[in-house]
């Protein structure tokens, strides 16, 4: 399946984009997450740490064991901060 | 009311006219966030957010303050893009028949504007960029809900 996946902060900054297009065959997050860390160097720095990420599909905030089935858009940042 | 915006705005104006269109409610609550620079060194702060997330999770924070404390009238306006130190960032304001229901709804958006709400700050200083980190205590307080 084909889903948009977009970064924010430093996840964004680290990656070098701010969404893009990705095929993959994960059934879940954390899949989709191992998928993006074998790609490059810059991918694998981004998401070496997940305890220090977050995750939201169809921009509702969700977990890494969240299912991918039927999602538009995934989005990794860090917790946020606004107020 | 529910503004995510780069626009600078004014609380007093905003407080104003939130004021007088909540009647008879008896108790009105604001609260005001200003970029606060602490070394002395910020030139702005950079505040980034998920467009479309940010209006959806706000906006569900809204409607669980007015239901939970009867609101009458509820507003949050919070801004984007590039702050200078002392601007206004962003602001809640509740109104409700009583004091302790407006003061603890604006306690709750608050606290959930800070861990729920997609933005993200970054100090801009003359010494270097960087991503203001989440506290553990902002979202333990959370809890407290």
């Amino acid at each position: 399946m084909q889903v948009e996946v977009l970064y924010f902060a430093w996840v964004r900054e680290r990656i070098g984009l701010p969404r893009e297009m990705v095929e993959t065959t994960a059934t879940d997050v954390a899949g989709l997450v191992k998928e993006l860390q074998t790609r490059e160097e810059r991918y694998a720095l981004a998401f070496s740490d997940l305890s220090a990420l977050r995750v939201a599909i169809d921009q509702e905030l969700t977990d890494f064991d969240a299912p991918l089935k039927g999602a538009r858009e995934v989005a990794f940042f860090p917790p946020m901060t606004g107020g | 009311m529910l503004a995510v915006q780069s626009a600078a705005f004014d609380p007093g104006q905003v407080l104003n006219e939130f004021t007088a269109k909540v009647g008879n409610s008896g108790a009105v609550v604001s609260f005001t966030g200003l970029v606060r620079d602490d070394t002395g060194d910020l030139k702005h702060m950079q505040i980034e957010h998920y467009p479309g997330m940010t209006e959806k999770a706000i906006g569900a924070m809204m409607d669980k303050a007015q239901a939970r404390w009867n609101l009458t009238e509820c507003t949050v306006i919070h801004r984007y893009g590039e702050l200078a130190p002392n601007e206004v960032i962003m602001m809640v304001a509740t109104a409700a028949s009583h004091r302790v229901e407006a003061f603890e709804a604006a306690d709750y958006l608050m606290d959930y504007l800070k861990s729920c709400a997609p933005f993200w700050k970054k100090e801009v200083s003359h010494s270097g960029d960087i991503w203001v980190a989440s506290k553990q205590a902002d979202e333990e307080a959370l809890n407290r809900w």
